[in-house]
């Protein structure tokens, strides 16, 4: 059985191409588009790995992750950001905040492959 | 109802003071016995349109149509130019400088 | 022998004139040129309305009956008037500072806007002055009937009720056309108040013009004509003291408390300064008006046969002596007397039904949320015109069933005595502020009952209502309550006994029941504005904090004001305040401001109950008022300094945080430009890569692979159209647009945006009004089409309504076209209405939009760039944007 990923993103054509590549991979793959509910959503079951968009309808990408980050449970989920702003005081703050790894749109498949692969076999 | 005399009032700014006050406060004083006379008018002017009630007749049956019909309409006639010239020398809209608040307070 | 038909057709062309007199005073008004329309010349001619058909006919008949105490009549109002500086000029400036529409409201706004004073005076004056309307209506058929038999026709009653009828037919739509156009009573009627100045013309010139002849034509001069005089019965003229000083006073009253005179010497005056001219000028017109009434009578006494009706004798005078020319003339004077009072009295008495009974029985009906929903204006606009029509068939009803017999002037007098009995209250009111409601409501209802039995009732005749017993020996036998012997007091004349006793009860009643009772903290607050309202430059507070919504108010302030006055109101409030848009804060005094716009449309009560449904019980307390409503002098004058200068600096205050704002927000706005651009573009290049990798690599079977080049093919045009969107607005920007302009007709743009914008007018419908659209324009067509598609779109991507409708109205405003665009939707919420123009701002989730958030940025830019601009309208029940364009 694969390990499960769970893709916080709002774009749908970006959920398409990343579900693409990971299930292809071998990954369990679950999304989520909304900010708000995000919480919840990872809460129902504390995947493997988490990639989360930095800009979410409802609620930012960074305040998701300060409150998974003070959460028992998932203090130690490795967390993918994502962000298609890709400044230097982005990737501070991600950081400063505690994701594992950051990355700037627009990325190519093997990249995330090889990011998903590192993080989730750790 | 007190009244405050205009000269005891205190300047409302200090650019009224100088030489030129005394021209100003004079000229709120004329003002204010302009409106004294506007308000007796009035009062004068019924006092005279009571009058032919008054004139002694001579005989009982004695006419005084005509005559008073003249005296009244010449009393019309000067109280219509007596509230002309005051109208000339009054001035309406002098209210916004607050003159007019010193002396038509009402009281409760 | 003069035709009747020409008489008819003599008629019909003047009351021609004068609709086109009103007509052209009303276009003129609408286009702004007020100049001489509201000059102290009209203002005094209006003024005239005082002198009714009964001073025009009557006069002459009283004179013949009593001598020189017609005289008194016109004595009474020259007192008032040359004493203005007293008690008008303090009612103007009320009347200016409440917005009052009609001697009713005056009560009902001093006392608290309390509903019933508004009620009870609105009855007394429908009972007061329907016979005076009756009045009018008979003079003008007996004198119409006087031509019929001069032209050799008999009048039976039923060809003398038929043309009463056709005059008040005619005379209600009149008041009506002219009348009920503008809601706000503040507006001023100069379609009506030309037409009465023309008509005080043409009465006292037929007056002047009948004197001249009967003196020097008829008599033989000055001194023959004083010699006849002296010859006459009536030189045994003796005055009665109590009687000549009575009826003085009660003229006197009478012309400050008859609701048509309220309404043209306070609601109707537009100048301050015009009351000087009045003071002189309309005792003037009044001395000219009575200077031939004596030798006209006396000639007719001497010349005409034993008992014709001396009410006449202005038109059968002339007549008689074959100068029908003349006799024309004199009925177009009596003809203007009758008309320009039935129509301002009617008007007068219409707005008081609708505003003291029709609307606050409306407002109480619906318990809940009448503010803010229904149709206010049309309620009371409808109510009106309806009030119109009934005043007037009561007033015909009068003349049916009172036949005609009595003389004209009783029933003058009966009314006048009944109308003053407000007078109390009103003086009692505007320089006692101890004088509060349970005081003025005792007093008109004593009053009232005093005139009914004594006076008004009797008026009907020995029997007509009350019987000879009860004239004789009271009712029930009760000795003392005779009609006319009140308190066992005989020998009084009648008229004198009903001033007298009504008066003095009356008066006493005010004082005594205001001295025993306690107001209310609004009244005291009202009591003070009115009595002081030379010191109150600013106006007191009626509302403390409130939990209104600006768009709450601007909703309901609409639906009274219309839409273009109410916007104008708050957009001027937000600017004073040093804000832009049409959301001012809501403070209290711009609800007090907003209440007495409102009272100027409606009448002091409902307005206050409307605003008091939304603000929900936001009155002043008692300490409010104490703090607001110093007893003072010196306090109030130097708070007004500082509360001026706090506001002063309040408004700096809010500019400079305004200012303040922005420039944080400019600088925020360019990192953040940079980033969304930056976001905005990765976005779809993100896609592009990643599926471009997956085709790449093989390995994807055919439905996927058309399927991913599709989303690249999308998300490349997507970039495309932003990359577009981006310089465009660059462009715009910068100013270095390059504007094409041509000329062509808004609807065909319109028609293109609509086509161009793809929107399913199946899903959406669309309505739009052709003959508005129909103006040529000059200016960047292409640009402003690009505008409306993104307005018209907007409407299909953001519009949530079940079945969206988008309403398209156009309308001149102000030297510019407006154009604007309302949804039926949601609308924006009021907190994002501020930046709904910004770059990127975008309030919902793009996948639905599917746009950058660029659309209206580029519509304001380029709005800016064709010398107009584009404005989120609130308070429109959905989204709506207006487009303003300028026009050459």
């Amino acid at each position: 059985m694969g390990q499960r990923v769970l893709l916080i993103e709002d774009e749908p054509n970006i959920i398409e191409a990343v579900s693409y590549i990971l299930s292809r991979d071998g990954w369990t793959v679950h999304t989520h588009s909304d900010g708000e509910t995000a919480i919840e959503k990872v809460m129902q079951g504390v995947p493997d790995l988490i990639i989360l968009d930095v800009m979410l309808p409802g609620r930012s990408g960074y305040d998701i992750l300060r409150d998974l980050r003070a959460s028992a449970e998932t203090k130690e989920t490795p967390v993918m950001m994502l962000t298609a702003r890709g400044q230097a005081k982005d990737r501070e703050l991600a950081i400063g905040l505690g994701a594992t790894q950051f990355m700037t749109k627009p990325f190519s498949n093997a990249e995330v492959l090889e990011s998903v692969r590192a993080l989730a076999g750790s | 109802m007190t009244q405050a005399l205009p000269n005891d009032s205190p300047p409302k700014s200090p650019i009224k003071s100088g030489p030129r006050t005394k021209f100003l406060e004079r000229s709120n004083y004329r003002q204010r016995r302009f409106r004294d006379a506007a308000r007796w008018l009035p009062l004068f002017g019924a006092v005279f349109m009571v009058f032919p009630l008054m004139w002694p007749r001579e005989t009982p049956d004695q006419s005084l149509t005509s005559t008073s019909m003249i005296y009244l309409f010449a009393l019309w006639v000067i109280l219509a130019v007596l509230a002309f010239v005051l109208n000339r020398v009054l001035r309406v809209s002098d209210t916004i400088d607050g003159s007019e608040s010193t002396d038509e307070r009402g009281s409760e | 022998m003069i035709s009747f038909n020409l008489l008819v057709l003599v008629s019909l062309l003047y009351v021609a004139f004068l609709f086109i007199v009103a007509f052209v005073a009303e276009r003129r008004a609408a286009l702004g040129k007020t100049g001489w329309l509201r000059s102290s010349a009209i203002y005094t001619l209006s003024l005239s309305i005082y002198c009714t058909a009964w001073t025009f006919y009557g006069a002459v008949g009283y004179a013949a009956r009593s001598g020189l105490e017609f005289l008194t009549i016109y004595l009474g109002p020259t007192l008032v008037m040359i004493g203005w500086w007293w008690l008008v000029r303090k009612l103007v400036r009320i009347g200016r500072a409440q917005r009052l529409t009609s001697i009713a409201d005056l009560i009902s706004s001093r006392f608290g806007k309390s509903t019933g004073l508004g009620m009870m005076v609105t009855v007394l004056a429908i009972v007061g002055i329907t016979p005076y309307i009756a009045l009018q209506l008979q003079s003008v058929t007996q004198s119409i009937a006087v031509f019929a038999a001069s032209s050799g026709e008999i009048w039976a009653q039923r060809d003398l009720d038929g043309a009463a009828m056709w005059v008040a037919v005619g005379l209600a739509v009149f008041t009506v056309v002219f009348g009920t156009r503008n809601l706000d009573a503040h507006e001023r009627h100069d379609g009506i108040v030309l037409a009465i100045a023309v008509e005080a013309v043409v009465k006292l010139f037929a007056l002047i013009a009948v004197g001249v002849f009967v003196v020097w034509g008829v008599a033989g001069g000055v001194g023959a004509t004083m010699d006849l005089i002296d010859a006459s019965a009536q030189s045994q003229w003796a005055p009665s003291p109590s009687r000549w000083i009575g009826l003085i006073f009660v003229s006197g009253a009478a012309f400050l408390c008859l609701p048509r005179m309220f309404q043209v010497l306070v609601v109707e005056n537009s100048d301050e300064r015009a009351l000087g001219t009045a003071s002189w000028a309309f005792p003037t017109y009044l001395m000219l008006m009575s200077l031939f009434v004596v030798p006209i009578a006396v000639v007719g006494l001497d010349l005409m046969p034993e008992g014709s009706n001396p009410d006449l004798f202005v038109v059968t005078l002339p007549l008689s002596e074959g100068r029908e020319g003349l006799a024309i003339l004199a009925f177009l004077g009596g003809f203007s007397s009758a008309t320009s009072m039935v129509i301002v009295a009617t008007l007068a008495l219409a707005t008081m039904v609708s505003n003291h009974i029709v609307a606050p029985s409306w407002l109480t009906s619906r318990t809940t949320g009448a503010a803010v929903s229904g149709d206010v204006r049309g309620v009371v606009v409808a109510s009106r015109r309806i009030a119109i029509g009934v005043i007037m068939a009561l007033g015909y009803i009068y003349f049916r069933l009172s036949g005609g017999g009595t003389a004209l002037a009783a029933i003058g007098l009966v009314s006048f005595t009944g109308i003053m009995q407000v007078l109390p209250a009103m003086i009692g009111g505007v320089f006692w502020r101890g004088a509060n409601r349970w005081g003025a409501g005792a007093g008109i209802a004593i009053g009232f009952a005093i005139w009914a039995w004594t006076q008004f009732l009797p008026s009907f005749g020995v029997d007509g209502v009350i019987s000879q017993a009860v004239f004789d020996n009271g009712p029930f036998g009760i000795n003392w309550l005779r009609p006319h012997a009140l308190f066992g007091i005989d020998g009084i004349d009648p008229l004198v006994h009903v001033a007298f006793w009504s008066m003095l009860l009356n008066s006493g009643a005010v004082v005594l029941v205001s001295v025993l009772t306690f107001p209310n903290p609004l009244e005291r607050l009202q009591g003070a504005q009115f009595v002081n309202v030379y010191d109150y430059s600013s106006d007191a507070r009626v509302w403390s904090q409130s939990a209104a919504q600006a768009e709450d108010l601007l909703v309901m302030t609409q639906r009274i004001l219309g839409s273009a006055e109410a916007q104008a109101v708050f957009r001027a409030e937000a600017q004073m305040q040093g804000k832009s848009g049409f959301l001012p804060d809501v403070t209290p005094d711009f609800i007090g401001k907003l209440e007495r716009e409102m009272s100027g449309s409606i009448g002091a009560a409902a307005a206050h109950a409307m605003i008091g449904q939304l603000t929900e019980g936001a009155t002043v307390s008692v300490d409010d008022l104490m703090a607001v409503a110093d007893e003072t002098a010196q306090i109030v004058e130097y708070s007004n300094q500082l509360e001026a200068k706090s506001a002063e600096q309040e408004r700096t205050a809010r500019a400079l945080q305004e200012a303040n704002d922005k420039l944080t927000a400019l600088s925020i706005q360019k990192d953040a430009f940079l980033s969304q651009i930056s976001h905005e573009l990765r976005t779809p290049m993100t896609s592009i890569r990643s599926f471009s990798d997956i085709l790449r690599d093989g390995e994807v079977d055919g439905d996927a692979r058309r399927r991913f080049a599709g989303i690249i093919h999308d998300e490349t045009n997507r970039l495309t159209r932003l990359l577009d969107d981006l310089l465009d607005l660059g462009v715009l920007e910068s100013g270095q647009v390059q504007l094409n302009i041509a000329e062509g007709r808004l609807a065909d743009v319109l028609d293109r945006a609509v086509l161009a914008s793809g929107i399913d007018e199946t899903r959406v419908s669309i309505s739009r009004r052709a003959n508005a659209e129909a103006v040529t324009l000059s200016t960047d067509l292409e640009r402003l089409s690009q505008v409306f598609i993104n307005l018209i779109s907007n409407v299909a991507k953001y519009c949530d309504a079940d079945k969206p409708e988008l309403r398209i109205i156009v309308r001149p405003m102000e030297g510019q076209l407006v154009v604007d665009f309302c949804d039926n939707g949601t609308g924006v919420p009021e907190e994002s209405q501020s930046v709904i123009f910004e770059k990127f701002s975008r309030l919902e989730d793009e996948g639905k939009a599917g746009g950058a958030g660029l659309g209206l940025a580029i519509c304001r830019q380029i709005m800016t760039a064709i010398g107009g601009g584009i404005a989120y309208l609130p308070g429109q029940g959905g989204a709506a944007f207006r487009v303003t364009i300028p026009t050459a």
